[in-house]
């Protein structure tokens, strides 16, 4: 690596260095904590739909944690977290484009 | 002689802007990668979606067995993610010792992930739930998920594929951080544990042709560290981290979206 890179790394490594265990584990705990919600709704009997969306809000939370804890980004430069969100959630949202054809299958039966 | 190569580091690194995301471009080159992967499982998560939506009886065959063997492994996943980022904090602090015990840890909770994962796998296809190209099992021609497969084949198709996609990820993932772990000597462990499924499957299982990925991974890894032999450092354990954290990541939106909302309630 040149001298930019071994700089940069440096830096990473000094920012890691100042947090503690136990962060980490309040955040590996409020992950368990939230699996066991959603194993437990799953057998609530609810309507489907009501389901999907809170286990979907859940995972959101989870993935938030995951991201900005274990993977580092609350700790990146603003361009860093702008650039890799926004871009994953617009090439997310175009895929939605064709959700709606799956509901016109089932409501003019078409087959 | 040393002060020339001083000056000519210094000029290199004054010929380059300093990076507009304020990290090195290897993790760069990472968070890259992991956003086209999640293009990938995406795409699979909405093939899903939209074959659930339109499919008047989609299935919900998972038993509370099914559901308390995904739990177990998810929490071996989000254990793996805590040791992950232990390994990385480790490396970070210059722990050499520690951040290799961190790192096997790692893999040790990714492989009983896999183990847990193929035991489901073994279990939901000697039942009946299955695909055109998988071997057939012995036995069992009226077993409970032959119907479910024969009705709605898009259920087992989409169930093997983003299933499947992800137990490659893991497997993936455990042998990068076996070679950023134990470097070389990583590669006659890999090449035992690939014998070890490939001679220990039965030549049904799917896992029995599957286990193969391990020697194209001993195979790689053997290209790799032999063009590039190098002690690996605080910045490698990262991204590494990196990877993992996203398979770990995946998972939380398979599990509820695959098996919860699959769960059979009596």
């Amino acid at each position: 690596m040149d001298a930019i890179q071994i700089a940069l790394a440096e830096r990473v490594a000094e920012e890691q260095r100042h947090h503690g265990k136990g962060q980490f584990l309040w955040v590996w705990a409020a992950l368990l904590v939230m699996t066991g919600i959603e194993v437990y709704l799953a057998y609530q009997n609810m309507e489907p739909v009501r389901m999907l969306t809170i286990l979907m809000g859940l995972s959101l939370l989870k993935a938030g944690l995951i991201i900005g804890y274990f993977m580092h980004l609350k700790y990146e430069v603003s361009a860093m977290k702008w650039m890799t969100m926004t871009s994953l959630v617009v090439c997310l949202a175009l895929m939605m484009i064709f959700l709606p054809d799956a509901v016109r299958v089932v409501k003019l039966a078409v087959r | 002689m040393s002060d020339v190569a001083v000056h000519h580091h210094e000029a290199m690194a004054d010929a380059y802007e300093p990076s507009l995301f304020g990290t090195y471009s290897k993790k760069i080159g990472m968070w890259l990668f992991l956003l086209s992967d999640s293009l990938t499982f995406g795409a699979l998560l909405w093939a899903y979606t939209y074959g659930r939506v339109s499919t008047p009886n989609w299935p919900t065959p998972f038993h509370s067995e099914s559901i308390r063997n995904a739990t177990v492994m998810t929490a071996f996943l989000l254990t793996s993610s805590l040791t992950m980022v232990f390994a990385v904090r480790a490396a970070a602090l210059g722990n050499a010792k520690a951040q290799r015990l961190w790192l096997l840890a790692t893999m040790a909770c990714g492989t009983a992930f896999v183990v847990l994962h193929g035991r489901e796998w073994s279990n939901l296809i000697s039942e009946g739930l299955t695909l055109p190209f998988f071997p057939t099992p012995p036995g069992h021609p009226g077993a409970e998920f032959s119907e479910v497969a024969k009705n709605v084949p898009q259920f087992p198709s989409t169930f093997f594929g983003i299933t499947g996609m992800h137990m490659l990820h893991v497997t993936i993932g455990v042998i990068y951080l076996g070679i950023v772990a134990l470097r070389k000597w990583f590669i006659p462990i890999l090449l035992g544990l690939w014998l070890v499924a490939w001679l220990g499957t039965p030549d049904y299982s799917p896992f029995h042709y599957g286990s193969h990925v391990l020697l194209v991974g001993a195979i790689v890894c053997g290209v790799i560290v032999w063009l590039k032999p190098k002690l690996y450092d605080a910045s490698d354990v990262e991204v590494a981290g990196l990877y993992w954290h996203f398979v770990d990541l995946v998972w939380m939106f398979v599990f509820p979206l695959v098996y919860l909302m699959s769960t059979k309630i009596i």
